[in-house]
């Protein structure tokens, strides 16, 4: 019974399953049921994705989650992290292929949502910075907080991102270049929030590096090839104050 | 148990208005679902207003009435939640909500036969044994009903109780919702209901429309206040009852804090009318 009755949940064009009873036509009650499902999955995405919304329009963007829903349906009662395959999902999705940096302004969206839910820990004081050589500095491996994400764009996304959340005013944007984006909690406590950072030139080469485990070293110099702007003293200086790093490990 | 007072659903845009008038409601509930996550500013929340308040932990994922098994990876993850909260009361639904390892997101129907019966006896029996603690089963609001059914939703629920030992949470929205749906009397269904077993009732907005060929649909949505029919059905349940724990629910198209508040006052002020005239 349920079979039935979940498959034609998603299967608008199937006639409802057999054996429902109701003093009125049993497809127009079964059809609240598709509703409630669909109407209320396509509710959860926008709430989650509300920059990408903005960018396409409500009925545009309603329409692009239902494809999603009945494409990849929730395979968790746990909705915090539903749409983690959006992105890849308007990737992929025809009607949308005119705005080719929509998928990763979803991909910010969806870290911005993760980082939301994401285990508390405790940050490593930069005091620890006192106690380390060059040479020390270089080698130390650094574990970042579970609460940050780094996207690494070929599109302005934080810039795209801003103007569509109410960060920026909306303008046209003259200098269409990559840009990197990090994801962090600011704040402590009830007083947390989730930030969204362009990071400076090199700044997600370096932070990729250390997030992988590469000694900082390593991770600069990968920083210091992508770009000669790379400013290694302030990104360094960053890790700590933003509270990024929670554990390290020494030579 | 939780308070003989009115509670409302918690919701994060009202959490500054609470923190500033703890105790002005009796007790808060969330939905279990939502406070899964590991960390960050929706744990910090419940934390901090339950060191003021009662708590119910409401879920609406354990899919009771499913088929399949219950999902012993969520049933862990709830005993987590249960262990790190420690509510006054743990509820769910009579209705399913998985299947096939899909997860379709509503409190959907189940026939009432004797093997659903027996069945939904052992997934309250396991989620009991799981959680450590007896759980209230929440009646559904429901559209269709089975031509397979062969047991009226009173005696299932009052089965169900009296095997497992399970508590009942009224909702008295869901029985106006579903009893007029099926062309039957909300009232006449709240005299068959096992009073006895009653540990909270939920009170919600519901949506009296017409479906696609204009006949009349009563739709569940829980986005405004509490309607005319539901206040003199509640009267009725709590004259049925006794005073219970109930609980304000608005998910959707939220008010302002002092607009749940209300209702809660109106909710209250009927709970403390009963407990005058005793």
């Amino acid at each position: 019974m349920q079979s039935a009755f979940a498959t034609a949940l998603l299967e608008p064009e199937l006639p409802p399953p057999a054996g429902l009873v109701a003093p009125a036509d049993p497809t127009q009650r079964f059809n609240v049921y598709r509703n409630n499902v669909v109407f209320g999955l396509v509710r959860a995405l926008a709430s989650g994705f509300p920059a990408t919304e903005q960018i396409v329009g409500a009925a545009f963007f309603a329409a692009m989650a239902r494809a999603y829903v009945l494409a990849e349906p929730p395979r968790s009662p746990v909705l915090l992290q539903y749409g983690e395959t959006l992105p890849d999902f308007i990737a992929g999705f025809a009607p949308a292929a005119s705005l080719p940096y929509l998928a990763d302004v979803a991909r910010l969206e969806a870290l911005r949502s993760r980082v939301h839910h994401a285990a508390d820990a405790d940050a490593v004081s930069p005091s620890i910075l006192a106690r380390l050589d060059p040479t020390g500095l270089q080698q130390m491996r650094c574990r970042l907080h579970p609460a940050c994400a780094l996207l690494r764009s070929s599109h302005p996304v934080a810039t795209i991102w801003a103007m569509n959340s109410g960060a920026m005013p909306l303008q046209e944007i003259a200098d269409w270049t990559p840009e990197d984006a990090l994801v962090l909690r600011a704040g402590q406590g009830l007083t947390q929030r989730v930030e969204i950072r362009r990071l400076p030139p090199g700044g997600g080469a370096f932070l990729g590096a250390a997030q992988e485990g590469l000694p900082l070293g390593e991770a600069a110099a990968i920083a210091f090839t992508e770009t000669t702007d790379f400013d290694l003293a302030a990104a360094l200086a960053a890790l700590f104050t933003d509270g990024l790093i929670t554990a390290i490990q020494t030579a | 148990m939780l308070p003989i007072a009115t509670g409302t659903g918690f919701k994060p845009e009202h959490f500054a208005a609470l923190r500033e008038s703890p105790r002005s409601i009796g007790f808060i509930e969330v939905h279990a679902e939502n406070y899964l996550g590991d960390g960050g500013l929706p744990h910090a929340m419940l934390a901090d207003l339950r060191r003021d308040h009662a708590l119910s932990l409401h879920g609406v994922g354990l899919s009771i009435g499913g088929e399949g098994a219950l999902d012993a990876g969520h049933l862990r993850r709830l005993r987590a939640l249960c262990d790190r909260y420690e509510p006054q009361s743990f509820s769910e639904h009579l209705a399913w909500s998985s299947h096939g390892g899909v997860y379709l997101n509503d409190l959907l129907p189940l026939p009432y036969t004797e093997a659903t019966l027996k069945r939904v006896r052992d997934h309250v029996g396991q989620t009991q044994d799981v959680l450590g603690r007896r759980i209230l089963l929440e009646n559904p609001a429901t559209y269709v009903s089975f031509g397979a059914s062969t047991i009226p939703e009173t005696e299932f629920l009052a089965e169900i109780a009296a095997r497992c030992g399970c508590g009942l949470l009224l909702d008295v929205n869901n029985v106006y919702v579903a009893c007029r749906n099926r062309g039957e009397d909300p009232a006449d269904y709240l005299r068959r209901f096992p009073h006895q077993h009653v540990g909270e009732i939920h009170l919600a907005g519901h949506d009296a429309t017409t479906d696609g060929h204009g006949a009349p649909l009563w739709i569940d949505h829980h986005g405004a206040p509490v309607a005319d029919p539901v206040w003199a059905l509640y009267d009725e349940a709590l004259r049925l009852c006794g005073a219970v724990a109930t609980l304000i629910e608005w998910d959707n198209d939220l008010p302002a804090w002092p607009v749940l508040a209300a209702e809660a006052a109106k909710a209250q002020a009927v709970l403390d009318g009963l407990r005058q005239a005793a």
